[in-house]
């Protein structure tokens, strides 16, 4: 038990939270980041998909990376990470059919989310399972925890809502608060993920 | 034909990948350094989108689509793992291509060429490609035929390369100015993004 939780393999799922985001310091999977979270459900929908893809996909990778020939690597990469979000766009449509509608095109965008290809190559390629397939996870988790954060404040400053649960007490918009429209519309998400950069990166000094 | 050229106008400005849709972001925001790459890996992304699109298409009528090769049978779920075969082969010929005639552009676009591949916007667009079969034909997002498609891969990828070689304008500009520290670098070129995001707003009114 104490090896598989190393000091090493810690490391692999807890620095792509912070220090190695894949959002903010690596710059991986921006399309789908900023696409998703005009509300808080489909971004968290789209994390955990994001999630559990990263992490199988590292394991079945580093399973057999030793034999796969090294010309034709990104090819059959490519089909085992569509192959794995074929079946999540399945499990989605039968079990969730509503936020599988809202996220329309970029569940299939997973396939050419950069976070996953950049994975495959850097860590899964050449390393063993257990630890890839906590890097998947540690990788997915980071993602997912950008796109909670813009889509909370896109949620709750756009339309007043969390979840879809009204949040902005009535007397406030009886005093003349007025939802920002701003915020629904996708280039505030763009401007609030260069915010979330700008705060993580004055709090992490060396990473300027 | 007014059909034609109105979802050329409209894939320009309207539905702009990048504006738009957030589509190829990882290569919109790292090759953007000059004015003379961006518009090469433009041209490279505008040549693969107008071949994908419309072999994407084909595939999708006559092959995938409901009652297509066996009566009853809807193949519509093999088409992730299908469409990324498509695109991973046409970027390996344009690779080749750019390689034999443009060496300078081939070593400055490095490692970007190969991902093409997955690059979102070349996915995306056949994903959108494919749900815009099933619009009823008065919608002016409709894809009716194989034109179509070939008008929207062309709009599409020129919509891109727009965009690309903007911001990579700006981004020589901006070399010159006085950025807060933690901001500089990728914080102000999202914002920098937003603010054009916003800007082609305007279009959105846009009818044709």
């Amino acid at each position: 038990m104490s090896t598989l939780f190393s000091k090493a393999n810690k490391e692999a799922l807890t620095s792509p939270l912070n220090l190695n985001n894949p959002v903010v310091v690596q710059v991986l999977g921006i399309c789908s980041a900023l696409a998703v979270t005009a509300q808080l459900e489909p971004a968290i929908v789209m994390g955990l998909s994001v999630t559990i893809i990263t992490a199988f996909s590292n394991l079945i990778i580093s399973l057999i990376r030793n034999s796969i020939p090294n010309r034709i690597r990104i090819i059959v990469q490519l089909v085992v990470v569509a192959a794995l979000v074929t079946i999540v766009s399945q499990v989605l449509k039968a079990f969730a059919y509503d936020v599988s509608v809202q996220l329309s095109v970029y569940v299939g965008l997973i396939i050419t989310n950069c976070i996953l290809m950049g994975r495959l190559e850097a860590f899964a390629m050449m390393n063993k399972p257990w630890p890839s397939f906590l890097d998947g996870i540690g990788n997915g988790i980071g993602y997912a925890i950008i796109l909670i954060i813009v889509g909370f404040f896109r949620e709750l400053l756009g339309a007043g809502t969390l979840l879809g649960l009204q949040v902005v007490p009535q007397w406030c918009y009886d005093h003349g608060y007025v939802n920002n429209g701003m915020m629904t519309m996708p280039a505030m998400s763009l401007i609030l993920v260069g915010c979330v950069i700008w705060a993580h990166r004055a709090y992490n000094k060396d990473l300027q | 034909m007014e059909h034609l050229i109105s979802l050329f106008v409209r894939s320009i400005f309207v539905d702009n990948m990048i504006f738009a849709f957030f589509l190829g972001m990882c290569s919109y925001l790292a090759v953007s350094k000059t004015v003379k790459t961006a518009l090469g890996l433009g041209v490279a992304v505008t040549f693969v989108l107008l071949i994908t699109v419309p072999v994407d298409y084909l595939l999708q009528v006559y092959v995938l689509g409901p009652n297509c090769l066996v009566e009853g049978v809807d193949l519509s779920f093999l088409s992730f793992i299908l469409f990324i075969a498509v695109i991973a082969a046409m970027v390996q010929l344009v690779e080749m291509i750019v390689e034999r005639f443009s060496p300078s552009l081939y070593a400055a676009l490095g490692i970007f060429l190969p991902l093409i591949a997955v690059n979102c916007a070349i996915m995306g667009a056949s994903l959108f490609m494919q749900q815009r079969i099933t619009m009823p034909d008065t919608n002016s997002q409709a894809i009716t035929g194989i034109w179509d498609a070939v008008a929207y891969a062309l709009g599409s990828g020129i919509g891109w390369l727009l965009a690309i070689t903007c911001l990579a304008a700006i981004r020589e500009k901006m070399a010159y100015t006085d950025v807060p520290k933690p901001l500089q670098g990728l914080g102000i070129t999202f914002i920098t993004v937003g603010l054009m995001a916003m800007a082609f707003m305007c279009f959105s009114g846009l009818n044709l």
